[in-house]
């Protein structure tokens, strides 16, 4: 199958790569890319673990296809952390305890940083609903609810 | 099997022109968030695909004459986060806003909604409500048609090859107007609409309503204009008899099918109760305007 | 936040058991670095995919690879004539019994189809495209036969049958036709029919469950490198490594040291990564391509072709007097096993009444094949199915004396010396202690809304032991690298390095916990049965013991005092006494520095089949609201209180605590295989699966009891599968006070809950 040339941004950097058309941003940064923090769960948009920013919007990277981030910018869990400094959702996920597998937790953070940039104080209902796209079967979700609502208090704060 | 061809044109004729002159199976990908999973599934193996999301007049909400003009590629997440249309149109916007997930309205489109042609997408009742008219450009230039009027089947529309639709007119809204949707998932979020309701209503300044729009999905192998349940409304204050009447109308319209996310029996119930619900929130928000 | 009715750590001189701190783990995975199965990658790696069955019941005619195998990119194709046949011999696999015969023609279909989704083909190509188009290759001729979906249907006697030579065992004659019950099993105690006769009041129900998957949101994944020499590499997400060597040595005719499995992290399992799929067709594709091959599920696959639980028709009855004594109970079940024998009836059977002292009692219990994937184990197997009739009918039962729910368990509960129907005598137990909290709690006193109801029950789990290893290593500069052989799924390298530290006198964060690869420590069973932080707890509190009398040694040496002279207390050596001698105490550094001087490396490894593990007893108490005319259950507010003996990590139990709860309220409300008439299932996928979301559940309040296990160095009991047992039960009967209507079938979606309601109304048209 023939290849298109992709440019593109990645976490700030200027990125190329050679896709197939069909193949999708998640394949594309897991495969192409080895950035494997983004995760598969069902390539269908249904459970959200492979969450990342594309132009500044937060979208399931498997319903996007590879080709189409040409020009584009996208924001993966592999930039959340500046240098050796946690994010302070990745501080209080750990503080809550909020992951057990870990699997959906890039996702979660990914999704989380997102609300949190668009509405600093949430209520909690509001965190579940802008959250309701990222399953987690482990937690029950009530220590991630508690960890991102205790980060936008403590960003407020501060 | 077929190679796919992936193209993101920057005009509406280039667009329309790979389309028109596909060989093969083609595809308009907008939010892609149907598009993609049919993809994977299988269930499709088209020869091209044509990206509209790097065509301008797809991707703008703006003001045309007393109402809104909006792209069809416009992303959810746009929609809801324009000043006006979310206070004109709350229904459009709320049932838009129900598509899928947060990452879904970060892509999910209304021409992608509608054109998908599945009898439960979220938008096209408070489309057909809101009284929306669809503008379709073609090979042969460009066509006005009610959003009722696309969808013709389970994954089937009206479009012929090489039309795309490319953007929605929703008109001027007259005082005490407004609009709700509706719509009953056995979770709180994520799932596909078992039933959907829009209502889009007028009330004079008694109270008395003087124009009414209701539109069902999930509950046929389309989405549904229902002239009875808008009847039933009009020339009432939306008291309790008619609301009861409204709740038979919807039923009555109902003609669903027995699946795995509901029966033909809930279905038809659960039309008329979602309908007097929804004709509530219309009611509350068009006294308000 | 929690509450927590604790042992008094203070008292007991406990400085790192009981802390909340961060998990060792937890950096890599907020970061996304943490390498789960399918994020291993290795170079020149193939990729495999594997072509699944439509049918539900076919023989397979034939199949033709040709066409694929001649397609450019395809390194290997295999089929059921690339693996070995297997005898009937029974393994176990957590808790519950696989049989080499059916897992190889479950990893790959012989003589039939037997399910949607079964593999009968599986290639490895150059790329994902080009295994995929290769699949699309593969001419498989079926001759379709009539399925069976449900097990009652099953157990017809005219039912198609699965498997021509399946007698049915543990009936009295032995039957001489085949049919698709694979066994009978009864287990009681006392006399039940004189147990009813002494009754005033008794009810009898019949429940029906659907089967219901694990869903862990990682999908099968695995790398594995079968080089020329007869070796092989095997990186994959599983709850047990050694496990899964065992079994893909057996099926692969290899030496078990030939084989090297390395669990990745893996991103949940709840039962379901307790068995094989892929790792022996990955192995047989790499040994047939001579190249590593990666083979990763999609999320149909996960849910048409691995373990859900079964689906099952329980029936109950309890008898009991007036003042609220039960005198009989009695219970049959009959449990879906999928397309080969092996549910988990037996424990279904021997929980069933657990959580009561009983005089009489008899369950009997039905394991019953169907044209379904083979069921797994999920969170405490079988016990959720048979404790949610069970506790339905005693809900059923208090409402019908009028005695409070939980004073009518209080009356009958099981403690410490009571005999259960299964057979063993309890330890202490904590059953008594978590309904004394219940009712104790804030949230059984708070009023109700309008159409709300609220709903308790209990539920118990066995847990178990089982062979551990353990290897402590005591590095030179002081810090201590811990290395375990059961993949940590929820946390447990805090616990263990919780209690290393608490053990050794050293700081948390100066243990290293990891999970060695199946050739770096001896065999260890899987994570399963709530036993990773009990039994490999239990190993490392021994490896630091054997440690900790190493540094002893050391010292004495170093003083130049007998080796009984020295004692270690808060992380030092020091003489025993004055007569011993007047040294300053040396720290674990101090001595771990001199190790190369005083004798060499300082190793604590233990070796254990753990003994001891004690069940964990736990209520659930759910408020529910129901909106009368769509059918809708919500859950409005939910609390678990539990026994956990001693929660190493509070958090972490919390954690299971309420992770339970939340996937027994996706089973109570939601969760269902939905098959059609075609016998193919038709929401294999998250979207109508429909597990619940955020948005779907409130806070689950946890009450932590503490009754320690003696048989533990820290009082710990398994907690991980108890809490999914109470949640079915708990709303059920909250649904039955909102209502008044007792439904007795899972899942209580919204047209069943309308359609019982119309009924009830006399509306229903």
């Amino acid at each position: 199958m023939s290849k298109t040339h992709v440019s593109t941004t990645i976490n700030g950097d200027p990125v190329e790569f050679l896709c197939e058309p069909e193949q999708t941003l998640l394949d594309v940064l897991r495969d192409e890319l080895y950035l494997t923090g983004s995760k598969e769960g069902c390539a269908s948009g249904d459970c959200g673990a492979c969450s990342v920013m594309l132009d500044g919007r937060l979208v399931c990277s498997c319903l996007v296809l590879g080709p189409e981030l040409n020009g584009r910018s996208v924001e993966t869990i592999e930039g959340m952390a500046k240098g050796d400094q946690l994010h302070p959702l990745q501080q209080k996920f750990l503080e809550h305890a909020a992951l057990q597998c870990g699997i959906c937790t890039p996702g979660f953070l990914v999704a989380a940083k997102a609300l949190l940039e668009k509405n600093p104080d949430p209520t909690e209902t509001e965190v579940r609903y802008w959250l309701a796209g990222n399953l987690c079967r482990c937690t029950g979700y009530d220590k991630i609810i508690r960890a991102v609502l205790d980060t936008a208090s403590e960003m407020r704060g501060s | 099997m077929v190679e796919m061809r992936y193209e993101a044109p920057e005009s509406l004729d280039a667009a329309v022109a790979l389309l028109a002159g596909a060989k093969g199976e083609a595809r308009v990908l907008a939010g892609g968030t149907d598009l993609l999973v049919q993809l994977r599934a299988d269930m499709i193996e088209p020869a091209l695909v044509v990206d509209v999301k790097r065509i301008p007049e797809l991707c703008k909400i703006k003001a045309e004459g007393k109402g809104f003009r909006v792209g069809a590629a416009v992303s959810g997440a746009e929609l809801n986060e324009h000043p006006k249309f979310k206070k004109v149109w709350p229904g459009v916007a709320e049932a838009f806003d129900l598509i899928g997930s947060t990452q879904i309205q970060g892509r999910a489109s209304m021409g992608g909604n509608l054109c998908n042609g599945s009898p439960a997408a979220d938008s096209v009742p408070a489309l057909i409500a809101a009284g929306a008219v669809a503008t379709v450009v073609g090979p042969k230039g460009s066509r006005d048609v009610p959003v009722e009027k696309i969808v013709t089947g389970p994954g089937k529309t009206s479009l012929k090859k090489g039309e795309i639709v490319a953007s929605f007119q929703f008109p001027s809204r007259p005082k005490r107007s407004s609009d709700a949707y509706l719509r009953f998932i056995p979770r709180t979020e994520m799932d596909i609409a078992v039933v959907g309701v829009g209502v889009s209503l007028t009330l004079d300044a008694k109270g008395v309503c003087t124009a009414a729009r209701v539109a069902l999905g999930a509950v046929a192998p389309t989405p549904l204009l229902v002239a009875n349940a808008a009847k039933a409304l009009i020339g009432t204050t939306l008291d309790d008899d008619a609301m009861a009447a409204l709740a038979k109308a919807a039923s009555a319209a109902c003609n669903p099918i027995d699946d795995k996310r509901g029966t033909i029996e809930y279905r038809t119930k659960v039309a008329g109760v979602l309908a007097r619900r929804t004709a509530q929130i219309a009611l509350e928000r068009a006294r308000e305007n | 936040m929690s509450q927590a009715l604790k042992m008094d750590d203070k008292a007991q001189g406990l400085k790192w058991v009981g802390t909340r701190p961060v998990r060792p783990d937890g950096v890599d995975k907020v970061t996304g670095r943490a390498k789960f199965g399918a994020d291993f990658n290795v170079p020149g790696m193939l990729t495999g995919k594997v072509l699944r069955s439509p049918h539900p019941h076919a023989l397979i005619r034939s199949i033709d690879t040709s066409k694929a195998e001649a397609l450019p990119g395809v390194k290997a194709v295999i089929t059921r004539d690339d693996i070995q046949d297997m005898a009937s011999e029974f393994v176990p696999a957590g808790e519950m019994l696989v049989n080499y015969r059916d897992m190889v023609r479950n990893v790959m279909a012989r003589e039939k189809s037997l399910y949607d989704g079964h593999a009968v083909a599986a290639v490895a190509a150059t790329s994902a495209s080009v295994a995929q188009k290769a699949l699309k290759l593969i001419k498989v001729e079926y001759e379709p036969l009539p399925h069976v979906i449900d097990v009652l249907e099953a157990m017809k006697p005219d039912a198609p049958i699965l498997h021509e030579d399946m007698i049915t065992e543990g009936m009295d004659p032995k039957p001489t036709k085949a049919s698709n019950v694979s066994k009978r099993v009864e287990f009681g105690l006392g006399d039940v029919e004189s147990g009813f006769a002494k009754a005033e009041v008794i009810i009898e129900r019949a429940f029906d469950t659907k089967p219901v998957h694990q869903g862990y949101i990682e999908p099968h994944a695995c790398v594995a490198s079968y080089t020329e020499d007869g070796q092989a590499e095997l990186w994959c997400s599983t709850q047990g490594h050694f496990v899964v060597r065992t079994h893909c040595a057996r099926m692969l005719g290899m030496d078990v040291s030939k084989i090297r499995v390395t669990a990745s992290e893996i991103g949940g399992g709840f039962g379901g990564k307790t068995v094989v799929y892929l790792e022996p067709l990955a192995l047989a594709l790499s040994k047939k391509s001579g190249a590593p091959v990666k083979m990763v599920m999609s999320r149909d696959e996960v849910f048409r072709a691995t373990g859900p639980t079964s689906g099952a028709h329980v029936w109950v009855k309890i008898g009991a007097t007036k003042d609220g004594r039960i005198t009989a109970a009695e219970a049959e079940l009959k449990y879906q096993a999928g397309a080969f024998q092996g549910s988990p009836v037996q424990p279904g059977c021997m929980c069933a009444f657990a959580p009561y002292d009983l005089e009489n009692v008899k369950v009997v219990g039905y394991d019953v094949v169907t044209n379904r994937p083979k069921v797994a184990a999920y969170r405490a197997p079988g016990g959720p199915i048979s404790e949610y009739g069970v506790e339905c009918v005693i809900d059923e039962l208090a409402r019908k004396l009028d005695l409070d729910p939980v004073d009518f368990r209080l009356k009958n509960a099981a403690k410490e010396g009571t005999h259960a129907a299964y057979g063993p005598k309890f330890g202490p137990i904590g059953l008594v202690e978590t309904l004394d909290a219940v009712k104790a709690h804030d949230h059984y006193k708070t009023k109700l809304g309008p159409n709300q109801g609220r709903g308790v029950a209990s539920g118990f789990w066995f847990n178990i032991g089982g062979e551990t290893c353990v290897a402590l290593n005591i590095n030179e500069d002081g810090s201590a690298t811990l290395m375990a052989g059961t993949p940590d799924i929820g946390g447990s390298r805090a616990s263990l390095a919780l209690m290393a530290a608490e053990t050794l006198g050293i700081d948390y964060d100066k243990v290293r916990p990891i999970i060695g690869d199946t050739s770096s420590l001896g065999y260890t069973f899987l994570t399963g049965g709530s036993r990773a932080t009990f039994s490999s707890g239990m190993a490392t509190v021994e490896a630091a013991q054997e440690a900790i009398k190493e540094l002893c040694v050391r010292a004495a040496k170093i003083w130049e005092i007998p080796e009984d002279a020295v004692v270690w207390e808060d992380g030092h050596a020091k003489p025993a006494g004055k007569n011993a001698g007047d040294f300053e105490p040396m720290s674990l550094a101090d001595i771990a520095k001199m190790a190369g001087k005083t004798g060499g490396p300082i190793v604590g490894y233990t070796k254990i089949n753990a003994q001891g593990a004690a069940p964990s007893f736990g209520t659930h108490l759910v408020d529910v609201e129901v909106d009368k005319e769509l059918g809708r259950v919500t859950i409005v507010r939910y609390t678990v209180v539990q026994d956990a003996g001693k929660a190493v990590h509070p958090s972490y139990v919390e954690g299971q605590y309420q992770g339970g709860a939340v996937q027994g309220i996706g089973w109570a409300l939601n969760e269902e295989y939905i098959y059609g008439k075609d016998g193919r299932m038709q929401n294999a996928g998250f979207l109508d699966y429909r597990i619940p979301v955020a948005s779907d559940v409130p806070m689950i309040d946890t009450v932590i009891v503490e009754v320690p296990n003696p048989r533990h160095p820290y009082g710990v009991r398994g907690v991980g599968e108890t809490p999914i047992i109470p949640p079915m039960a708990a709303i059920a009967n909250a649904v039955a006070d909102a209502l008044g209507i007792r439904f007795s079938e899972l899942p209580m979606s919204p047209p069943k809950v309308l359609k019982a309601i119309e009924a009830a109304n006399g509306a229903g048209d």
